[in-house]
């Protein structure tokens, strides 16, 4: 079978549904000469009417993609650096995503933010390395990781296709990884629908987009110790608790791994589900970034904010009631 | 466009918002209004150069806007009041009001995030092949803002059918524009290579007519066009003032304010008996307005997120 990669899933994904409805079209900086390649082969494709290169005006394009949308279109915005989110979390939060209850169900916003290389990139310091989508979960804007190839695509379709603002978080850990594709087998992804990534009857470890690759080598690392699923959510928000539920029933122990700060953040919330929904057998556990971590340059520094596949071996562990070797 | 219709427009807005005023008094408006009064002439000369299908955005300061392009004052007292059979079914209030129907995409209550709403708006109208404009509507204290300095970026550099009216009614709640305002607020406009005029904002008929050439140049697709409105606003920048008494005008300067009404310079222009006609006229109209209103039913608590997600499925 042939190999696709994550990056080339996603612009696949682009230019697919560019062909199929007019009303879809791709702004942001760079989009032309398609800087970090998500939009490779586009402007090309289709012109600069739907491939539309964007000054630096963050704010200001977020918001016209706002407007075009209500106006009828489907527009879908790359920001190459996940901080830019901070910059436009106005213009997502309090715009696009209040305006449908606001006006009392009269308008749509049927806007894509995807961002390729979210979190670490390596050596991009403190402004260009935030992986924040528990921000977005937290006010309650669809927020989507995808974590194979096969997910990039059919959850960028689906983001694309929701009459909502839905926030994609694709990170830079992620992009580069290939899979074998039945490119005929591409298809929609919904929204909120989790899956067993690996299946097992010890423990559930809930990752995320790169995670769900690190979780599974750690699952296979500790395949004689002890039997670890893998379940990734693929959406942060709306929550697939019903899909996690049905692992955490199998398993009764519980550990999330979330490339984001701990306080708040996405490891948090599900801790807090478990506590409601869940019985364990053990305390469940969470590895993240320490609280309010700004990801630091050297490179060793920049790992040790990182949550780690050694940290999620001693997560682990301290759920099966072993201690860490 | 008549005098006679610019009159009943301006006529309509304040005592739409005289009556407004009251129901907040009352207690039948909960949170308060951003009161319109003296700024009349503007929304009724911008809207009457408008076609029923043209876009505005609107402000915090919305109520004026709303009423010129046509949505039922019924339905307008409703939603302040929070009723479901508002504008927005009680879901939005004073700062959100909005009609899809009209081309009302809403007030805003961000200064200055409306006027990239409306540039985007108004590019994929033309993207999807319509003549429409969109007019978006901002006071002295957007011209600050960048994200909306950002939008006259992009209209011009595009030539987007959009008018940006910017309504200088002297403070940015209590901040003089002198205070505000470095260099001028045309200036801010003329940068980006775009016309900009400064008008009299209290006359609705030199509004129609610098509106309607700017609406001929957007339609021609010659791009934006920007208008400085001069205006003044009567009454407080918020209800909240009338408890507050925040001393930021002197009763010299507001008298000032009030010998230029636009009401009056506007009911100058037409017979004592056209204009009384007029004003019976709008008060029996809001009158009925006001009592279906307060007829109205409040939302069901139940419904309190309702309208939430457009496509909600997913969270069921």
């Amino acid at each position: 079978m042939p190999k696709l990669s994550y990056l080339k899933a996603l612009n696949r994904a682009l230019g697919d549904e560019l062909e199929a409805d007019e009303r879809v079209f791709v702004l942001g900086e760079d989009v032309r000469v398609a800087a970090s390649n998500l939009t490779a082969g586009l402007f090309g494709r289709f012109g600069p009417e739907r491939v539309l290169d964007t000054p630096l005006s963050e704010q200001a394009f977020t918001n016209f993609a706002t407007g075009a949308a209500l106006a009828g279109m489907r527009p879908v915005i790359e920001f190459q650096i996940p901080s830019l989110l901070f910059l436009v979390f106005e213009q997502i939060a309090n715009q696009a995503h209040k305006l449908s209850l606001m006006s009392g169900g009269q308008c749509k916003v049927p806007v894509t933010y995807v961002v390729p290389g979210s979190g670490s990139r390596t050596g991009w310091a403190g402004q260009h390395s935030d992986h924040p989508y528990s921000l977005f979960a937290h006010v309650g804007v669809k927020t989507v990781v995808p974590a194979t190839p096969a997910d990039a695509y059919g959850l960028l379709l689906s983001a694309i296709r929701d009459d909502d603002p839905v926030v994609v978080f694709a990170p830079s850990g992620a992009l580069g990884f290939r899979d074998d594709v039945d490119f005929s087998t591409l298809a929609p992804v919904p929204l909120g629908v989790g899956r067993v990534a690996r299946a097992g009857s010890d423990v559930t470890v809930v990752a995320l987009g790169h995670l769900v690759q690190d979780a599974i080598a750690v699952a296979d690392e500790l395949a004689g110790e002890a039997s670890i699923e893998v379940f990734d959510p693929r959406t942060v928000y709306p929550l697939d608790v019903e899909g996690l539920a049905a692992s955490v029933a199998r398993t009764r122990r519980l550990v999330v791994i979330d490339d984001s700060n701990r306080t708040s953040g996405f490891g948090a919330e599900v801790l807090a589900v478990a506590a409601e929904r869940f019985e364990l057998d053990a305390p469940p556990r969470r590895v993240t970034r320490p609280d309010g971590a700004v990801l630091p340059f050297a490179l060793a520094l920049d790992r040790a904010v990182q949550p780690g596949r050694d940290d999620l071996v001693a997560a682990i562990r301290g759920v099966l009631g072993r201690n860490a070797k | 466009m008549t005098s006679i219709d610019l009159y009943r427009t301006v006529r309509l807005i304040r005592r739409f918002e005289e009556r407004a005023i009251e129901f907040v008094r009352s207690g039948e408006i909960v949170g308060g209004i951003h009161p319109y009064v003296g700024q009349e002439a503007i929304a009724a000369g911008v809207c009457a150069a408008l076609r029923a299908d043209d876009l505005i955005t609107s402000t915090h300061r919305g109520h004026g806007h709303v009423l010129a392009k046509g949505v039922n004052p019924a339905r307008m007292f409703a939603e302040l009041m929070g009723r479901e059979s508002g504008l927005n079914k009680g879901r939005g209030g004073s700062m959100h009001a909005a009609d899809f129907s009209l081309g009302i995409l809403g007030a805003n209550a961000i200064v200055g995030a409306a006027g990239s709403i409306a540039t985007g708006a108004a590019w994929a109208q033309r993207r999807l092949g319509k003549s429409t404009v969109a007019a978006t509507f901002f006071g002295d204290g957007a011209v600050n803002e960048g994200m909306l300095l950002e939008a006259f970026n992009l209209a011009a550099l595009w030539n987007v059918p959009v008018l940006f009216v910017c309504e200088n009614n002297g403070y940015a709640t209590t901040m003089p524009v002198d205070s505000a305002v470095a260099g001028s607020i045309t200036g801010r406009a003329k940068a980006f290579g775009m016309p900009a005029f400064t008008i009299d904002g209290q006359d609705p008929e030199k509004v129609l007519a610098a509106t309607t050439a700017a609406v001929e140049r957007a339609r021609a697709g010659k791009g934006p066009t920007f208008l400085e409105c001069t205006t003044y606003r009567f009454d407080a920048h918020h209800t909240f003032e009338h408890r507050a008494r925040l001393n930021y005008r002197s009763n010299e300067e507001l008298a000032a304010g009030w010998s230029r009404d636009p009401v009056e310079i506007q009911g100058a222009r037409l017979s004592l008996d056209d204009r009384a006609a007029v004003d019976t006229e709008i008060e029996a109209l809001l009158d009925a307005a006001a009592g279906i209103a307060l007829g109205s039913a409040h939302p069901d608590p139940d419904a309190a997120l309702q309208y939430l997600y457009a496509s909600p499925e997913v969270f069921s």
